[in-house]
C-alpha cells in the first residue's frame, strides 16, 4: 500500500504494509538517523518522534495511522551548521554519553517546549519519564532541556536563529 | 610488516626512504648518539615505564601519521563506547604535537589499520591508548624538529613548534607536511620520551566539546545501526527460547514465501532470516519464531537461593592477601555475608552488526569493545585464517562491558557468508539482547572483622565467591552462533583473571592498613548462567561489600564513617578524594539526617591501582512504600593528569547514576528453564522519577602523572555510599542486592 507521509516538511510516498511501524519507515524507506530502535515494545523511548505536536513512540506506531499527518524528527529541527535550539542545549551542555538515547530524549522535550515554552523542573522530569537513557545521562539531560527552553526564549527575540526550526 | 626499527632507520640512512633522518636529534633520542647505524641500539637503561601501548605496538606511525598536506591522523586500538575519549586522544595529540585539535582526526579500532589494543575494558582506554598517542605524538615532534634543524642547519633546540609548524629564531617556518616524507615516523618508539611540561599545556585540561555530540544531537549516521550499504538486506536471529535447547522443526518453505524474504539460514541450533526490508525481516523472523519446535531442558538453578547455590559449587580457592601481626588483638568481632544477583549491561540498544563476505573475505563492523580478539573468534567460526576476516569498529549503543556486540558481529559474519556480496545488517532485538547477552555474574561475599580496644580494626577477613569475570571472545566457543551452528564449539574453559587487576576478586583486597588480613578467592568454574564482564568486574561487589561493612564496623566503633576510614588508610591520595568528598558534601561528625533520610559514605581505588573516588549521597526513603530516593550525590575523583575534565566529570555522573540503578533496582530473572527478564518490564532501571536532585563532581588533578582512567571507578564506591544510606535511613542493614523498595519496606516494617 502507497502511503503519503509528510516527514519535516517534504512529502513522501511510500510503499508499505499498513501495519509497519513508523520507525521502519523513517529509518529504512526514508533512510533518517535520528529515530533509534530500542526495544520495539514502547518501553524506552528511543524511537520518539513528533506527530503533530505530539510526542509519539515511532516503534509502536502503524503508518497506517499518519497518512496526512506532520512528522518531525531530530534531523527536521536543525542541522550541525544551524542547530536547533534544542541542539544547541545539548551541545553546549554535553548532554550525551553513548548518545543512543539523546535524538528521542530531545524529541519528546521539544514537543514539551513547543506546548510549555517554561517548564518547571518537575515538569520536565514527568515529561521525559517514558524515556530510559543507560549511560546516566540524567543531570545533564535536564540541564539541557532547561538551557533549550532559555534558548528557544531568546530565540523568539531574534528571528536569525529561529530559521532552522520547522 | 617491517623488521625491527633499527632496520628501517639504516634503511632511511642508506637513502632507501626520501629522508635522512639526523643523528643529532633531540635529547628524547640520546640513546640513537651511541647507537651508529649498523649496530643495534643498546637496551634502554631504564625499562619502558609509562608508555602504553607502545609497549607492544613500537612503531610510532602505528599511532600517528602525518601526510605531506600536513593532515594529522591519530590512530587507536581502543573502542568509542560513549566514554568520549576519542575526544581527549585528540586533545592528548594535539598538544604534544603542537597542532590546532581541530586539525586532527582520530581513526579507531580497526583489524585492518590500527594497532591490536586487545579490548576496551578495564578503564585501560587512557593509560594504555592515551599514553602511547603521548609518547608518539611527542617523540613525532622531536624527530620533526631534528629534520628541521638539518635542513635549516641550526641547532635543535633553537627551533620551536607552533600550529602545525617547526618555527626557526629568524622566523622561517616548515610545515610539518614539508618535513614529513619517506618513513620519517615509521620508526620505532624510545623508551622516554621528552613530554611537554603540564604547566604549558593549552588543550590538555580544558573541558573540549566532544567531536561526535554534533552529529548524535543532529541525526548524523553515528552508529553501526545506522549503516546503510548499497544493496544491503536486514537480518534477524531466531534465538533458541532457552540454554541448550535443539531446534527440532521449522517451516522454512512457509518462511520463503513471504513478501520480501531472501533467505532462511539454518546451520544447526542457528537460525536466522534476511529480507529486503527491516520490518519484513521481523515479520518473517515472528513467523519462523513461531513455527519453530525446540526441544528444551530445565537446567537452571533456583533464582532466589543463587547464592546458596554459588557456595555449593566446587570452588578453586586461593589467598590472594595474608598478612599477620600477632600484637594486634580484637576484642569485639562482628560478620556479614553480602550478596549479588546476576545483573544486565541493559544497552538501549540492542547489539547490531553489518556483514560483508566479497571474495573470500569478511568484513564485519561491529561495536565490539575488541576488534581482534573477536576477529580471532570468528576466523574460528568460520574455520578460516585470521587474514580472511577483518573486524572495523562503528559505535553502537553504551555496552557497559561485554554484552551482545561480539555474538551479533558473529552472527553478521556466519549469514554473510551465506550470502556473498550481500551486505547484511543484523539486529538483536529487545528479547534477544536482555535474555543472550552474558550477565555481570551473581557473587557471595563473606566478612568477619574485629575491633581492638582502641576501635582499630585489628583483623580483617575477607572471602569471595564468584565465577570469572570475562568470557569474551577470542576463542569461537565464546560466540553465540558458533555454539549454536552445526559442528559447535565447546564454551570455553573458563580461567580466573589475574591479580593484580582480576575479576572477581577484583577490589577483593582491602586498600585499608590492617595488621591482621586474610583475603580468599573462591573460583568457581561452573556457570549455570551465561556471565562475562560488566562494568567494574567484581570491584561492583567486592567495593559494595568492603565499604558497607567498614560502615557497619564504625557503628560498632562508635566512630564517625569518614574519620573511620581515615583512621585505616595511608595512601595519601586516597586520603584526598576522602577529604574533599567530606567537605563538599558537608559531612560532619554526629551528623544526623533529617526524617526518613540518611547519608552514606564510601571510596574505593579502582583495581587498588587506577582511579581514586569517594562518593558521599544522601537518600531519602518512603516509609509508607519503602521506596528508595537517591536526594543527592558528590564525588571526588583523582585520575592521574587530567586529560578533558568534562569527560572525567560526564563518566563519573553516569556511573553513580548506573550504579544506584544496579544497586536499588536491578535483577536478571529466571525460571527453572528461561531467562524471565527480557524488556524494560521485567527488568527496570532508573527512570526519571528517581533521579536526583544533584551529582556534583569534583576533580582532583594531578599534573604530569599518569593517566589512571574514569570509566568504572565510580561502580563500587556509588554502590556503598547508596547502601550506607539507606542503612542510614531505614536503621537496618541491607546486604542482598538489589536494595529494592520490598526488602527496605520489609526491613522497615520488622
Amino acid at each position: 500500500m502507497t502511503i503519503t507521509l509528510k516527514v519535516n516538511g517534504h512529502d513522501h510516498q511510500i510503499d508499505a504494509d499498513p501495519d509497519t511501524p513508523l520507525l521502519y519507515v523513517l529509518r529504512d524507506d526514508i533512510r533518517l538517523n535520528g529515530a533509534k530502535f530500542g526495544c520495539g515494545l514502547g518501553q524506552c523511548g528511543a524511537c520518539t518522534v513528533i506527530v503533530d505536536g505530539k510526542a509519539v513512540l515511532s516503534c509502536v506506531t502503524p503508518v497506517l495511522l499518519l497518512d496526512g499527518k506532520q512528522v518531525t524528527t531530530i534531523e527536521g529541527l536543525g542541522t550541525i551548521d544551524a542547530p536547533a535550539p534544542i541542539q544547541r542545549a545539548f551541545m553546549e551542555e554535553q548532554a550525551a554519553q553513548c548518545g543512543y538515547c539523546i535524538a528521542g530524549m530531545m524529541m519528546r522535550a521539544q514537543a514539551l517546549l513547543q506546548r510549555n515554552s517554561k517548564p518547571t523542573d518537575e515538569q520536565i522530569r514527568a515529561e521525559l519519564e517514558p524515556n530510559l537513557c543507560r549511560c546516566g545521562t540524567h543531570m545533564r539531560i535536564l540541564r539541557a532541556v532547561h538551557r533549550a527552553a532559555q534558548l528557544m526564549d531568546t530565540a523568539e527575540l531574534s528571528p536569525s536563529l529561529e530559521g532552522s526550526v520547522q | 610488516m617491517n623488521g625491527p626499527g633499527n632496520l628501517d632507520r639504516r634503511q632511511i640512512l642508506a637513502g632507501g626512504g626520501a629522508l635522512i633522518v639526523s643523528f643529532s636529534l633531540s635529547d628524547a633520542f640520546a640513546q640513537d648518539q651511541a647507537a651508529p647505524a649498523p649496530a643495534p641500539a643498546p637496551a634502554p637503561a631504564h625499562p619502558p615505564k609509562w608508555i602504553g601501548s607502545l609497549k607492544e605496538t613500537p612503531f610510532l606511525d602505528s599511532w600517528v601519521r602525518i601526510d605531506a598536506d600536513g593532515g594529522i591522523t591519530v590512530f587507536t586500538g581502543k573502542a568509542e563506547l560513549g566514554q568520549g575519549f576519542k575526544t581527549a586522544f585528540q586533545q592528548i595529540a594535539a598538544e604534544e604535537l603542537d597542532v590546532p585539535f581541530k586539525s586532527l582526526k582520530v581513526v579507531t579500532a580497526d583489524t585492518g589499520r590500527t594497532a591490536n589494543e586487545g579490548y576496551t575494558a578495564g578503564s585501560h582506554s587512557m593509560q594504555d591508548s592515551g599514553t602511547a598517542i603521548l609518547n608518539a605524538a611527542a617523540q613525532a615532534r622531536a624527530l620533526l624538529i631534528a629534520e628541521a634543524a638539518r635542513r635549516l642547519d641550526v641547532p635543535a633546540e633553537n627551533l620551536r613548534t607552533e600550529n602545525g609548524a617547526v618555527i626557526a629564531p629568524d622566523g622561517q617556518r616548515l610545515g610539518y607536511g614539508d618535513l614529513v616524507a619517506g618513513n620519517l615516523l615509521h620508526i620505532q618508539a624510545q623508551p622516554e620520551s621528552t613530554l611537554k611540561d603540564p604547566s604549558k599545556y593549552t588543550v590538555v585540561g580544558q573541558p573540549v566539546p566532544r567531536v561526535d555530540i554534533p552529529a548524535k544531537v543532529t541525526g548524523g549516521a553515528s552508529y553501526v545501526q545506522d549503516m546503510r550499504l548499497p544493496g544491503m538486506v536486514h537480518a534477524r536471529v531466531v534465538r533458541p527460547p532457552s540454554y541448550g535447547a535443539q531446534l527440532i522443526d521449522y517451516d522454512a518453505a512457509a518462511i520463503e514465501a513471504m513478501p520480501g524474504v531472501v533467505k532462511v539460514i539454518r546451520s544447526g541450533n542457528f537460525l536466522g532470516v534476511a529480507a529486503k526490508k527491516e520490518f519484513q525481516a521481523i515479520k518473517a523472523m515472528r513467523a519462523l519464531t513461531a513455527s519453530a519446535k525446540w526441544n528444551e531442558t530445565a537446567r537452571l538453578p533456583k533464582q532466589e537461593d543463587i547464592a546458596r547455590v554459588l557456595l555449593g559449587l566446587p570452588s578453586q580457592d586461593s589467598t590472594i592477601f595474608e598478612r599477620k601481626n600477632p600484637a594486634a588483638v580484637g576484642l569485639k568481632t562482628i560478620e556479614a555475608t553480602y550478596t549479588r544477583p546476576y545483573q544486565s549491561h541493559g544497552s538501549i540498544g540492542p547489539s547490531c552488526a553489518v556483514g560483508h563476505h566479497v571474495d573470500d573475505v569478511t568484513t564485519v563492523w561491529t561495536h565490539t569493545q575488541g576488534v581482534f580478539p573477536d576477529r580471532a573468534g570468528i576466523a574460528e567460526m568460520l574455520r578460516v585464517p585470521p587474514a580472511k576476516v577483518r573486524l572495523i569498529h562503528a559505535e553502537g549503543s553504551g555496552c557497559y562491558g561485554h554484552n551482545g556486540a561480539d555474538d551479533a558481529a558473529a552472527d553478521a559474519a556466519l549469514i554473510a557468508r551465506e550470502m556473498p556480496d550481500v551486505p547484511v545488517r543484523v539486529q538483536w532485538m529487545r528479547d534477544q539482547e536482555h535474555g543472550w547477552e552474558p550477565y555481570g555474574p551473581a557473587m557471595v561475599t563473606k566478612l568477619k572483622a574485629s575491633l581492638d580496644d582502641s576501635g582499630a580494626i585489628a583483623d580483617w577477613n575477607f572471602e569471595v565467591w564468584s565465577n570469572t569475570h570475562s568470557m569474551r571472545p577470542g576463542g569461537a566457543g565464546s560466540l553465540l552462533a558458533a555454539q549454536h551452528m552445526a559442528q559447535p564449539f565447546a564454551v570455553p574453559a573458563p580461567k580466573p583473571l589475574p591479580l593484580p587487576e582480576g575479576g572477581g576478586d577484583r577490589n577483593a583486597i582491602p586498600i585499608y592498613t590492617f595488621p591482621n588480613a586474610h583475603v580468599v578467592h573462591h573460583f568457581i568454574p561452573a556457570m549455570p548462567i551465561r556471565i562475562s564482564a560488566m562494568r567494574g568486574l567484581g570491584a561492583y561487589h567486592n567495593v559494595f561489600s568492603i565499604e558497607s561493612f567498614m560502615d557497619e564496623l564504625a557503628i560498632a566503633a562508635n566512630a564517625d564513617p569518614v574519620e573511620f576510614r581515615l583512621k585505616h588508610l595511608e595512601d595519601s591520595r586516597g586520603r584526598d578524594v576522602i577529604k574533599k568528598t567530606a567537605e563538599a558534601f558537608g559531612w560532619k561528625k554526629g551528623q544526623k539526617a533529617p526524617d526518613g533520610r540518611g547519608y552514606g559514605f564510601a571510596f574505593a581505588r579502582y583495581k587498588n591501582l587506577a582511579a581514586y573516588c569517594a562518593i558521599a549521597t544522601e537518600i531519602e526513603i518512603n516509609r509508607e512504600t519503602g521506596c528508595p530516593r537517591l536526594v543527592r550525590a558528590v564525588a571526588a575523583v583523582d585520575s592521574g593528569q587530567v586529560v578533558n575534565p568534562d569527560g572525567i566529570i560526564n563518566q563519573v555522573e553516569g556511573a553513580i547514576m548506573q550504579s544506584m540503578s544496579w544497586t536499588l533496582y536491578e535483577a536478571v530473572t529466571f525460571n527453572d528453564t528461561r531467562i524471565t527478564s527480557i524488556d524494560w518490564q521485567t527488568y527496570p532501571i532508573v527512570r526519571f522519577d528517581a533521579v536526583p536532585q544533584s551529582i556534583e563532581v569534583h576533580i582532583i588533578d594531578r599534573p604530569g602523572l599518569p593517566y589512571l582512567g574514569a570509566g568504572e571507578t565510580g561502580q563500587g564506591p556509588a554502590a556503598a555510599s547508596v547502601a550506607n544510606a539507606v542503612a542510614n535511613a531505614a536503621g537496618k542493614r541491607l546486604r542482598d542486592l538489589p536494595l529494592n523498595r520490598k526488602k527496605i519496606k520489609d526491613a522497615i516494617d520488622v
